[in-house]
């Protein structure tokens, strides 16, 4: 940022700001409209006009009446993404550091791992529910449709690490060893303090791809549904304002994750750029 | 906090890097293999089985290829699925690129920056299917839309084409997948030095010469992979086409899906073979166009 332009504005500025509030509206236009249509009375039906406001499909929701189990869903849905959270978290920043060096067959994994990301996901779910029936063991969602979700996580996940290896200086590491640290040392206590802002991104993408995955978890999640699943369920059977309810709670628990992600870096940063102790007394001897 | 001399005393086992490379890659390797390599074998190995209106047999049959590929119904449906890929992606791309530039060029603080692309991105956490549903009430009989058009006496009859069409299946298609676009090239766009930019100015080139001769070339990798998302996902999808166009319209992925429903999986891992090659050769298509690998392996 040499030069920053300030007072006039070029003309097509305001073209291109225009532009873009055309676009966020267009984002964001009718998702609002399913979440105050969620608000209808008892009486109201799929389109406005409101008919009264209350939280009665909420309610709806929830009471298990015509809606199916989406209380059940949901718990298997957030059990699940918090699973794939976990695991997308451990294996891509482990992959990503084994990337830093190179090894044979290092190409390959690399393709493979960006061919699952591009792969159309109801073929992942139809191979992952075809081996399992072949196996002659039975689909569950904690199993064949957490290995089918990760196909899609991972991938992301490692090209983040990527991204965030990229920016990593070294010598970080070569000044802990020089100090005497062994290599689970500095993975500890240097490597691991660094990735931590590109690890919480790497959770919130997992957390959420998972949450919302409906092709790969579509033939791969056995009896039981998943929330995605209950909402294209939802689509087919439910004409009420019940639906657009499953939407505005489904779109809060979204929120509540990326609030939590970004709040916790954050303070990650806030924390880094408070001066330690020792760090403020060596910069007062420089 | 641990002493530096009861380290020092305890020595860990000393592993060779190239092991600590397999250590470390094994997991991710290991997944993609269950859950991905091997189930893409398993598809293949389907196809070749014989279905015999009940079960799948297996067997080494070219049946299923066949029967796909001389079915006139399935040219009309790589037809109907291109023409949604080339339309979203012709689109996609417009608004991508041009909200990826306004982001980067236009917008200078930092913070702004970053707190509008935030506001691009917010979306995209909402699950699709609810996005997707969000059009039903705006683009319907009695929708939004249609009420501030005749409210507005621009027409005197709701318009009958804005839902359950191919109008609706596109404009899901570009609510979903736009941000796809946006975040890589806005990626490769942060990148392009500002200082070439200003020399191009200083140079006297015109606004669409910066825009023809630096940042399009220079953002070219984002342009790729953000086509390659798009297509990718346009090919795959068999949701979107089936609700937004009233189960009028259909894709190859619908008619896979169709098939699966049935339990008819041979002649569905068959559809899923030439699908998979045919999205293969769009990616192979694009990566000849702009070397990605460069980028994303750096």
């Amino acid at each position: 940022m040499q030069k920053l332009q300030t007072g006039k504005r070029p003309l097509s500025f305001y073209a291109l700001s225009v532009f873009f509030g055309l676009f966020v509206l267009f984002l964001y236009g009718p998702m609002s409209a399913i979440y105050i249509l969620s608000f209808q009375g008892p009486t109201g039906g799929l389109t406005f006009p409101m008919r009264g406001w209350s939280l009665h499909w909420f309610d709806a929701l929830f009471s298990q009446q015509r809606t199916g189990d989406f209380a059940g869903a949901f718990t298997r849905s957030m059990i699940l993404a918090v699973m794939a959270l976990l695991l997308t978290v451990a294996i891509s920043v482990v992959a990503g550091l084994a990337f830093r060096r190179r090894f044979v067959g290092a190409a390959f994994v690399f393709y493979l791992a960006v061919a699952s990301l591009i792969m159309p996901g109801l073929l992942v779910g139809l191979g992952v529910g075809l081996t399992f029936q072949t196996l002659g063991v039975q689909t569950k969602w904690f199993a064949s449709a957490l290995g089918a979700q990760l196909t899609w996580t991972l991938p992301f996940g490692m090209l983040i690490m990527f991204a965030v290896l990229s920016r990593f200086d070294r010598a970080y590491e070569e000044a802990a060893r020089d100090l005497g640290a062994t290599n689970w040392q500095i993975f500890l206590w240097v490597v691991l303090p660094i990735l931590f802002p590109g690890m919480i991104a790497v959770a919130l993408f997992g957390f959420t791809l998972s949450y919302d995955e409906f092709p790969r978890t579509l033939l791969t999640s056995g009896a039981a549904n998943t929330l995605p699943m209950e909402i294209w369920g939802m689509t087919t059977n439910v004409t009420s304002p019940a639906l657009y309810a499953l939407g505005t709670v489904t779109t809060l628990v979204s929120f509540i994750a990326i609030a939590l992600a970004l709040g916790s870096i954050a303070i990650i940063q806030w924390r880094r750029s408070r001066p330690v102790g020792n760090v403020s007394l060596a910069k007062e001897q420089e | 906090m641990q002493s530096p001399d009861r380290t020092r005393g305890a020595r860990p086992v000393k592993v060779s890097p190239t092991l600590t490379s397999y250590l470390q890659i094994g997991p991710l390797l290991l997944v993609l293999l269950l859950f991905f390599g091997i189930p893409l074998l398993v598809v293949i190995a389907y196809s070749f089985f014989q279905f015999d209106g009940l079960d799948s047999v297996p067997a080494f049959d070219f049946v299923n290829y066949i029967d796909v590929l001389t079915s006139g119904v399935t040219l009309s449906l790589y037809l109907k699925t291109l023409y949604y890929a080339v339309v979203v992606w012709a689109i996609t791309l417009l608004i991508g690129f041009t909200v990826a530039y306004f982001l980067a060029f236009h917008v200078q603080s930092l913070i702004w920056q970053m707190a509008l692309f935030l506001l691009c991105t917010v979306p995209f956490w909402t699950s699709n299917i609810i996005r997707m549903i969000s059009w039903i009430p705006f683009l319907g009989r009695n929708g939004i839309f249609n009420n501030a058009l005749i409210g507005a006496g621009i027409t005197q009859q709701p318009l009958e084409f804005l839902l359950f069409s191919d109008f609706a299946v596109i404009i899901a298609y570009v609510h979903l997948f736009t941000l796809f676009m946006i975040v890589p090239i806005f990626n490769a766009m942060a990148r392009i030095d500002k200082a070439l930019i200003e020399a191009a100015r200083d140079g006297g080139a015109s606004g669409w010469r910066i825009i023809w001769d630096i940042v399009v070339p220079l953002s070219k990798t984002g342009i790729a992979l953000g086509s390659i998302f798009v297509v990718t996902l346009v090919m795959g999808d068999f949701f979107v086409v089936k609700v937004m166009s009233g189960s009028q319209s259909a894709s190859i992925a619908m008619a896979m899906s169709n098939q699966i429903a049935m339990v008819q999986y041979p002649p569905a891992a068959a559809s899923a073979v030439i699908l998979l090659i045919v999205v293969s050769l769009m990616v192979a298509a694009i990566l000849r166009v702009v070397d990605v690998r460069k980028e994303i392996a750096g």
